[in-house]
């Protein structure tokens, strides 16, 4: 592929080349459409395809008018465009068209971007590898015997390998920020209610945040601005001003204290733990200073995202009954009963990981043992928050591992949910706590698979973690490796 | 609290509105349980006096004028539903035979 390829472009520079007509958005998506012809077969990161819809939206885009105008922004399955599937791969939406625009979705059309549905990932978001998806499991364009992570797996590996140019996502407890770690690209989870959640089908609604999966951080900077800020149609999202993070990025760094929490290393793969130990390097080269911060509680945080994600997910997907949208699955040549519809259609939608979620959310919110998880679970977030708020008190950011190993094989974890959950480790707590965290590239395995460190601030700090994210990739090549 | 039963299981699967064959319910209670039992590490965890936290904004109570706003057309809502009997919704029957 030549260096030039328009599907290789970040935002900034595709912008920079349709303002001065040096390539039309026609022949972006040409050359989109042309890679993912040749890889989608193998990575699996769309869901479907549909040129021809590309092919008009491309037609009809302005060059210049907004911030992203003529720039194609691939969109993960659980985001509604208003027309288009909408199924979180899962089959108890196959078929559902969304019947308006999430609010992420209006602020891109708003600057002018092409938008890409479906990309691939975890049904209604619950998993770390996109295995658990009715259209098959995403591949990790780096290896493709390794997952891409997830949920957001279809984003994060569509970015990677150069079959979008930057993608939209979901966060929950990690889905934004490990696939970005896992694929070697940027990926930042919001402050809970920086960006609106409206038109996001929801998962754990206290928990779930949008934000972008980009080739470097100053797209990830450029995506924010376009999706921060509050929306009257979702009572959670902030009302605090959205600053040009793009402006903010070349702000120095020298002075910045980088909180590094004492951690268990057993657990965390050596190479990982490697090569978070020349990133501190490189901060402290950057004029950056370390200051040790505690965060005694981050070990219960697994545990209390499986009780109150799962509590909160089996209160959301009871909407998914075969009546209002979606699947419905009638016995008895449609002589049963609504309770039998109800049953076999969520039995037939609903795949393996969301029945078990849907299970244990079930099981703690349940009388009687409502206080023994959930009630004690909303507590030890309150000490998790708590922990967050006084580190970010003696430091500007947090800096920690995005996942505590490079991507695992298909497979590996599949039939081993809590293994599975374990892989989510250090990105669960700034769900929990609410908090902004960043995910940028920091190095390789011995095997070849990317690596990402995760830098944390005080909400709606994003500018900051920006701010360093963006000296790191200055300061390093990571982000400019590029898969076979 | 000890391990929880296939029994359990089953029932809580109803509350559900699931469908768990004795089969299923077998496997899915042994992975509940692993991860139940993961879970309740948080029983060491000192609570007392802790307020709960079920939401991490100091917000509450957002208000917006109490005026009507277009919402969306009945019509493109009711399409999107896999049975219907237009203005409604159709569903089978609620009652059992008896």
């Amino acid at each position: 592929m030549s260096a030039t390829s328009p599907a290789s472009l970040t935002i900034h520079e595709l912008r920079t080349r349709l303002a001065s007509r040096a390539v039309s958005p026609q022949e972006v998506v040409d050359d989109l459409l042309a890679r993912m012809e040749r890889l989608n077969p193998r990575l699996n990161v769309y869901a479907a395809i549909d040129p021809d819809r590309l092919r008009q939206q491309a037609k009809a885009a302005s060059p210049i008018r907004g911030r992203l105008a003529g720039v194609p922004i691939t969109v993960k399955d659980n985001i509604c465009i208003d027309g288009e599937l909408t199924t979180c791969a899962s089959k108890i939406l196959a078929g559902f068209r969304a019947p308006y625009d999430a609010t992420v979705i209006h602020r891109l059309r708003r600057e002018g971007a092409i938008l890409i549905p479906r990309a691939n990932m975890d049904e209604f978001a619950f998993g770390s590898s996109t295995e658990n998806s009715t259209y098959g499991p995403t591949r990790n364009p780096w290896d493709l015997d390794c997952v891409p992570g997830g949920s957001s797996g279809g984003s994060a590996a569509a970015v990677a390998a150069d079959v979008a140019i930057a993608a939209l996502g979901s966060d929950t407890g990690g889905s934004i920020r490990q696939p970005a770690a896992f694929c070697g690209i940027v990926g930042l989870k919001p402050t809970y209610g920086r960006v609106s959640r409206y038109g996001l089908v929801a998962f754990a609604s206290s928990l779930d945040q949008i934000g972008p999966l980009t080739k470097d951080v100053t797209d990830c900077a450029w995506l924010l601005s376009v999706i921060a800020g509050q929306d009257p149609n979702d009572s959670t999202s902030a009302p605090v001003d959205v600053p040009d993070y793009v402006a903010g990025l070349q702000q120095p760094v020298k002075g910045i204290r980088i909180g590094l929490p004492e951690l268990s290393v057993e657990g965390i793969d050596p190479e990982v733990h490697r090569a978070i130990q020349d990133a501190i390097t490189v901060f402290q080269r950057l004029g950056c200073s370390t200051v040790p911060v505690t965060l005694p509680n981050i070990g219960s945080a697994v545990a209390t995202y499986y009780i109150i994600a799962t509590a909160e997910a089996s209160s959301n997907l009871a909407r998914y009954d075969g009546v209002r949208y979606g699947r419905r699955v009638s016995g008895d040549n449609g002589q049963g009963t609504l309770l039998d519809m109800y049953e076999r259609t969520r039995d037939q939608g609903f795949g393996a990981e969301a029945q078990r979620r849907i299970l244990l959310g079930t099981y703690v919110l349940s009388h009687g043992y409502y206080d023994a998880y959930y009630l004690k679970g909303m507590k030890v977030r309150t000490l998790i928050k708590r922990d967050f708020d006084d580190a970010l008190a003696r430091c500007d950011v947090v800096l920690l591992p995005t996942a505590p190993s490079p991507a695992f094989r298909l497979g590996e974890k599949i039939d081993d949910p809590l293994q599975m959950y374990l892989s989510d480790v250090f990105t669960i707590s700034a769900n929990l706590a609410g908090v902004p965290a960043l995910s940028v590239p920091c190095g390789f395995s011995s095997q070849g698979r990317p690596i990402g460190l995760q830098l944390l601030a005080a909400p709606f700090r994003e500018e900051v973690l920006l701010r360093v994210g963006y000296a790191y990739e200055q300061a390093t090549e990571w982000h400019r490796q590029q898969p076979e | 609290m000890t391990t929880i039963s296939p029994d359990v299981v089953t029932q809580v699967a109803r509350l559900a509105r699931l469908r768990l064959d004795d089969h299923a319910a077998a496997h899915v209670t042994q992975q509940l349980n692993d991860i139940l039992a993961y879970v309740r590490q948080l029983q060491a965890v000192p609570t007392d006096g802790v307020e709960p936290t079920s939401h991490v904004l100091p917000l509450s109570n957002v208000l917006r004028p109490d005026e009507s706003k277009p919402s969306l057309p009945q019509t493109s809502v009711i399409a999107l539903a896999p049975a219907t009997h237009p203005p409604f919704l159709a569903v089978p029957k609620v009652l059992e035979a008896g």
